[in-house]
């Protein structure tokens, strides 16, 4: 294992942020520790990195204790959702700053320096900026500066906090893509934070989800998003359509068809896409009426009102591609016959 | 206001907005007049009057061996505290920037206390606890250690009142900063020496030199509370603002006024100083914010 984390809980006064966390990470994964905010993943970070120490628990990374090590000895490479570039240093010191501040005996020569950081530069493809400051360089850049200059030191492990955070939408879909090729090249075992699930599904080969500091799952993002093993998780990774049983809606899961004498639980969860939708034949018994629909590109989202048959409504959202849409010809108010393709139960 | 170019737009709104030229030009003159008034005026006064029995009497009186003795004890006040009051601006701001503990707020409001509190009172607490009837007082003579009316004495009234000069630059501009970056530094295998050489120092000095010539200017010309401290022991516990003080009320008025050109002397390198540094500081945040093409 790469990175181990046994048994780690850290408690903020009365707050508990994480709470007893195990973890093991494999070497040369990229793992997204995804949650929504206030989840602790950035405190597991940094207590992975030794900018914060737990109250309790160890970490491992290749296999030796470094839980009593201070952050400069863990060998680890830190990125910051700010950058934290230092400012008053040219990008090329910025990148060789590692390197220059080694013990002596360690510390490679000046020829040495200046190729590693140039080849760095290049990896990062910024070389032509090695002679600028933070400041006059873009988010984007001053991102990948950020990750080169961690780089520089061959971190054993590569931990990221929220690294595309503070960038804008278009940016951080170049980046993502980027950092999962450089990664694929590097191969050096990588934990990023996020709390937007589609980067997480975009470019871990991990996903860890958080809540409340207790992990929820882990496992690949397909493994998450097909078998989310609560209400949770299921919610949190993508749209969820949530029906009650206890509440009114079994006739009308039984007329969808989802309703089976092996379900456990009773609350299920409803993918958009495994909705399937026809007009209606029967007219007036139809379970459904569209309401509206919005265009998310290749797909449609449609937004139903649900017809229960003891005579109450609700809301409910189905996807699919846009040309099955136009075959349809779909207008508001139209009655339409639904089939539940697949539901998770859940208690 | 007026130097914003005059569409439509923003002409009707300096017309609405923008007071009157009488009261613009009253407004200048007022500052004007009175910054001649009081602090021009006198500082010509004093070369003035530094240099009235000509340049031999204004050298003389200023190589008596009492006014050397002030220099050099103000020189040593100066070179005894700037240091004690850097480390201390330092490492408060430190403490107040990076980490959060009760009373916080509280002491930054004590660290801003010797500037309200009036010098005289400064004074007068050491004399209260270190004085022959002070708290302390006893035990000191009965180790022979003077504080009072002697050098130590002037040297803690003097760290009293130029306290919080460093830190009070500092503190804001560190909170400002962050500790991002030193945990960067950290993260790449720097020590914490070396990152505060490499990282803070670099970030924060030119506050720093700005918080050490206030505190400098200060240390030198402060008055009151080092002459309640003092005695005014000639030749031994003068400095130089308390030897203006004794050549003043002897009628010595040269004595008094040469001595007062070179407290004004550095009063004046002070701020042209301070004002390079505040340029350098717009220069260095300017050139780095120069966008890429």
């Amino acid at each position: 294992m790469s990175i181990s984390v046994n048994h780690i809980s850290k408690h903020f006064g009365a707050f508990s942020a994480l709470n007893n966390i195990n973890l093991d990470i494999p070497e040369g994964e990229l793992v997204a520790l995804l949650g929504p905010s206030g989840c602790g993943k950035t405190t597991l970070l940094r207590i992975i990195a030794g900018l914060e120490q737990a109250d309790q628990g160890d970490i491992f990374l290749k296999g030796d204790k470094v839980t009593d090590k201070p952050v400069k000895n863990r060998q680890i490479g830190f990125v910051f959702q700010h950058y934290a570039l230092f400012r008053h240093m040219t990008v090329f010191e910025n990148v060789a700053f590692g390197l220059r501040v080694k013990p002596r005996r360690d510390r490679p020569s000046n020829e040495v320096i200046t190729k590693k950081v140039h080849a760095l530069l290049q990896l990062v493809q910024l070389d032509w900026l090695h002679d600028r400051y933070p400041d006059q360089l873009s988010g984007g850049q001053r991102q990948r500066i950020a990750l080169a200059r961690a780089l520089a030191v061959e971190p054993s492990v590569l931990l990221m906090d929220e690294p595309f955070g503070a960038l804008d939408a278009s940016v951080r879909k170049d980046l993502r893509q980027w950092l999962r090729n450089l990664h694929h090249d590097l191969n050096v075992t990588s934990i990023f934070v996020t709390h937007d699930q589609e980067e997480a599904m975009e470019v871990a080969s991990q996903v860890v989800v958080l809540n409340h500091g207790r992990i929820e799952q882990q496992g690949s993002p397909s493994d998450i998003y097909d078998h989310p093993v609560n209400a949770f998780v299921s919610r949190f990774i993508g749209q969820t359509n949530v029906f009650d049983l206890d509440e009114h809606d079994a006739d009308w899961l039984q007329t969808a068809g989802i309703l089976n004498p092996h379900q456990e639980g009773k609350i299920a969860h409803v993918r958009p896409h495994d909705i399937i939708i026809e007009k209606s034949t029967t007219g007036k018994a139809a379970p459904a009426t569209v309401k509206d629909w919005q265009h998310l590109g290749a797909l449609i989202r449609l937004e139903l009102v649900k017809n229960g048959v003891n005579g109450s409504t609700a809301h409910l959202f189905a996807e699919m591609p846009n040309d099955q849409f136009k075959e349809l010809n779909l207008n508001r108010g139209d009655k339409v016959d639904l089939k539940i393709r697949q539901a998770h139960w859940f208690h | 206001m007026n130097t914003i170019p005059a569409t439509p737009f923003i002409a009707s709104k300096k017309l609405t907005l923008s007071d009157s030229d009488w009261v613009r030009y009253a407004l200048i003159g007022l500052t004007l007049g009175i910054t001649g008034l009081f602090l021009v005026l006198p500082l010509a006064a004093v070369l003035i009057e530094a240099f009235a029995k000509g340049w031999s009497t204004f050298s003389a009186s200023l190589t008596h061996p009492d006014a050397l003795a002030a220099m050099r004890l103000t020189l040593l006040v100066a070179l005894v505290t700037v240091p004690l009051t850097t480390v201390f601006g330092i490492s408060a701001a430190w403490a107040i920037a990076r980490f959060d503990f009760r009373g916080k707020s509280l002491l930054i409001t004590l660290i801003d206390l010797p500037f309200s509190v009036s010098p005289v009172i400064a004074g007068l607490i050491y004399v209260l606890i270190f004085g022959a009837q002070g708290w302390l007082g006893p035990w000191l003579s009965e180790h022979d250690i003077k504080i009072i009316f002697a050098v130590p004495g002037i040297i803690l009234a003097t760290l009293f009142v130029t306290f919080p000069f460093v830190a009070r630059e500092l503190i804001p501009l560190m909170q400002e900063f962050g500790h991002e970056e030193e945990e960067a530094a950290l993260s790449l295998g720097a020590s914490g020496w070396l990152t505060f050489f490499k990282v803070t120092l670099p970030n924060i000095k030119w506050a720093l030199l700005t918080g050490v010539l206030l505190c400098n200017a200060r240390a030198m010309g402060e008055f009151g509370a080092v002459s309640v401290v003092s005695g005014h022991i000639r030749g031994l516990t003068n400095t130089l603002s308390l030897h203006i003080e004794v050549s003043y009320n002897e009628y010595d008025f040269v004595g008094a006024f040469a001595s007062a050109s070179l407290l004004a002397a550095l009063a004046i390198v002070t701020l042209v100083f301070k004002t390079v540094l505040e340029w350098q500081q717009k220069k260095g945040l300017k050139a780095a914010r120069q966008p890429v093409e």
